[in-house]
């Protein structure tokens, strides 16, 4: 227990691994203008605001274990939350923070039923998936007159268009230039990137971890179990809302597709292809599939079959054949596979222990005695 | 009196509705705990199978419908449960992720084969008129089929021997095993039938809806809320379940619009779910199926 609460505020097991993924992040963030191609600086802004929506994703699932079906529902708040305020208010400081409260508060609402009822994962699933799909059909449906909030009318499934990008705060008439959006939403990819990092390591991020490996055992333990993934959920929430944010001050525009159970779908994918349990993995799988969707020839609201058939035999060779997800089995093939397979691990990752390994994060934190309570090995001779 | 003839009929349809698309869920995931995201595509799958079999081979509605559908869905169920589902039994959030990648496949096939078009099938019978309304004849033909289809299901599960070692089996496997069944044999073929009576369902449904590709996402989210608010008993849990829901759904889309009708349907899940966690059934109907 002392060693749960004198943990306190720090990053978890391996931080050179963080401070090298962010590093990378810096360097980028000061060489890509330098490059002066505006265009790759728009699809880098693109790439980056899905980063952050994959983020949220590989927090909830791969570190509090809330498998959300529909993590685009957040994403989607998020975005119609500050196109609808900045259309009232014409200055995007206040809505910059609404694109984070609202989901916030969203999926307090919607996350106090699900774990005070204490529903499990599958129904957690089936919820969200249900909760993204009426969100999806009500939006389409609001393209009447009557639907308006202030000034600004929903447009239903035509979409909210020219919504006004960030300004200085304060200064309405002071709109960011394209470099400095680049620099703006850089930065607050690396900011969720470090901050997420930070809450694993501390004592509240222990405790989520350890929520998700057993949930009777903490809560035994005297934890209010609830509540940590409540919190947890929430947070996701405000990160998904941020992505949503930014990815309209990519585009201009908003509509109801930004729900679309196909987005909801790829961020899955991206975690699940990346790694579950880590932050790397899904920011690298996202990278990776959204430049394959984009090579199959169609977005993320796109209907062609490429896309389907092959995200739908990638996600079920992964299930099948590499339920880890790419980061993690590298980091075992590395540590315990044969000869080729280190190689292979060894060549992939060459910056060997540059890489975080926030899975065993409660095990190196604990040490023995804490690992026999809170282990998962230990977690499954009671359930059994 | 025309008015509340013609919303009665209205609100038995929509129960019956919820209660054929729950009725293959109920058995894959009610029965089995196997989570089965691609339930809205085997759907799906049931309403091509009539389309291409009354166009293309000018096969009689009926028989596509109440026979080819299902035994042609069973197959398919079959297949996958060979090659992706009996690896995942027991790891409910993989299974979950698995056979959604399935839906996304199946969707992938389907609009590679058909293209990406809303597709109908004819209404059959006409319709008939109650006072100054009228209605689809056919709306009643769906309520006497899944009437039927349900006192089938608890017939076979209650009275047969086949329904003893089913539900003997998804009890308890290791003592199944030792009692002389085969439970990877008996999974297999659970499974077989729930996509059969979802692909019929499917197959039942598509008269009166349109059928695209991506039809199965609207069914899906609704057939497992519909299995899971029913909860430990899963055909007694789904036929209240859905007696609940449809009258929310159709009585709101009524008042208001279909789109609150489907909120609301929601609303009420969400909030039984947090009376009952373990759904309708979970305290009171224990022993039943």
């Amino acid at each position: 227990m002392t060693g749960l609460l004198a943990s306190g505020w720090r990053f978890d097991s391996n931080r050179h691994g963080t401070w090298a993924v962010a590093g990378v992040m810096v360097v980028l963030l000061f060489i890509l203008p330098v490059l002066d191609d505006p265009l790759l600086l728009l699809q880098v802004r693109y790439y980056v605001s899905m980063i952050v929506l994959a983020l949220s994703m590989a927090f909830i699932w791969g570190f509090g274990g809330i498998m959300c079906f529909g993590q685009s529902m957040f994403f989607g708040l998020g975005g119609y939350a500050y196109a609808i305020s900045v259309g009232n208010i014409g200055e995007s400081t206040a809505p910059f923070f609404l694109a984070m409260i609202i989901p916030a508060i969203f999926a307090a609402i919607l996350g106090y039923f699900m774990f005070f009822g204490r529903l499990n994962d599958v129904y957690v699933a089936v919820i969200t998936l249900a909760v993204t799909l009426a969100l999806y059909y009500f939006i389409n449906s609001t393209s009447g007159d009557e639907y308006s909030i202030g000034k600004a009318r929903l447009m239903g499934f035509n979409g909210i268009s020219s919504i006004r990008k960030f300004n200085w705060p304060g200064d309405p008439k002071a709109l960011l230039s394209a470099n400095h959006l680049f620099y703006f939403s850089m930065g607050l990819l690396i900011a969720t990137y470090v901050g997420l990092k930070m809450l694993l390591g501390s004592t509240f991020g222990r405790v989520v971890v350890a929520v998700k490996e057993n949930e009777l055992r903490a809560e035994l333990l005297g934890y209010d179990v609830r509540l940590y993934k409540l919190t947890v959920f929430v947070i996701g929430a405000a990160i998904a809302g941020l992505a949503g944010c930014l990815s309209i001050n990519y585009k201009n525009f908003i509509s109801p597709n930004a729900f679309h159970l196909s987005l909801a779908a790829q961020i899955i994918m991206w975690v699940l292809v990346g790694g579950v349990g880590t932050l790397l993995g899904p920011m690298i799988g996202c990278v990776v599939l959204l430049y394959v969707s984009f090579i199959l020839g169609t977005g993320a609201s796109g209907g062609g079959l490429n896309t389907y058939l092959i995200f739908g035999l990638i996600v079920m060779i992964f299930v099948l054949a590499i339920p880890q997800g790419i980061v993690p089995t590298l980091r075992d093939w590395r540590e315990q596979g044969g000869r080729y397979r280190r190689a292979i691990a060894g060549a992939v990752l060459n910056l060997a222990e540059q890489l975080p390994a926030p899975g065993n994060v409660h095990v190196r934190a604990f040490g023995e005695r804490l690992l026999g309570v809170l282990g998962p090995t230990a977690g499954d001779r009671t359930k059994g | 009196m025309d008015l509340v003839g013609i919303q009665i009929i209205q609100v038995l349809s929509g129960i019956a509705t919820l209660a054929l698309m729950g009725a293959g869920l109920a058995v894959i995931f009610g029965m089995m705990r196997v989570i089965n995201f691609a339930h809205g595509e085997f759907m799906m799958l049931g309403g091509y199978v009539v389309i291409v079999c009354t166009e293309q081979f000018g096969i009689n509605l009926w028989v596509a419908m109440l026979i080819i559908a299902p035994i042609l869905v069973g197959l398919i169920g079959l297949v996958f449960e060979r090659i992706l589902i009996r690896f995942l039994y027991g790891r409910m959030i993989d299974t979950l992720i698995a056979t959604w990648g399935l839906s996304l496949f199946l969707i992938g096939v389907i609009t590679w084969i058909f293209g990406n078009v809303t597709r109908g099938v004819q209404t059959p019978l006409g319709s008939y008129s109650f006072g100054d309304y009228s209605e689809k004849t056919y709306t009643l033909v769906m309520i006497a089929f899944t009437v039927v289809i349900y006192l089938a299901i608890f017939v076979v599960l209650r009275r047969t021997k086949l329904g003893l070692i089913a539900r003997g089996t998804m009890q308890n496997p290791s003592q199944a095993s030792c009692l002389g069944v085969s439970p990877p044999r008996v999974y297999m073929v659970t499974f077989a039938i729930g996509a059969a009576l979802t692909g019929l369902a499917g197959a039942i449904l598509a008269p009166l809806n349109t059928v695209i590709p991506t039809i199965g996402v609207s069914y899906v989210a609704q057939a497992f809320i519909t299995v899971i608010t029913g909860g430990a008993a899963a055909f007694t849990g789904t036929v209240l379940a859905s007696g609940v829901f449809g009258a929310v759904r159709q009585i709101i889309s009524f008042q208001w619009t279909p789109i609150l009708g489907q909120v609301f349907l929601l609303i009420t899940a969400v909030i039984l779910l947090r009376i009952f966690p373990t759904g309708i059934t979970g305290r009171y109907f224990r022993r039943s199926t």
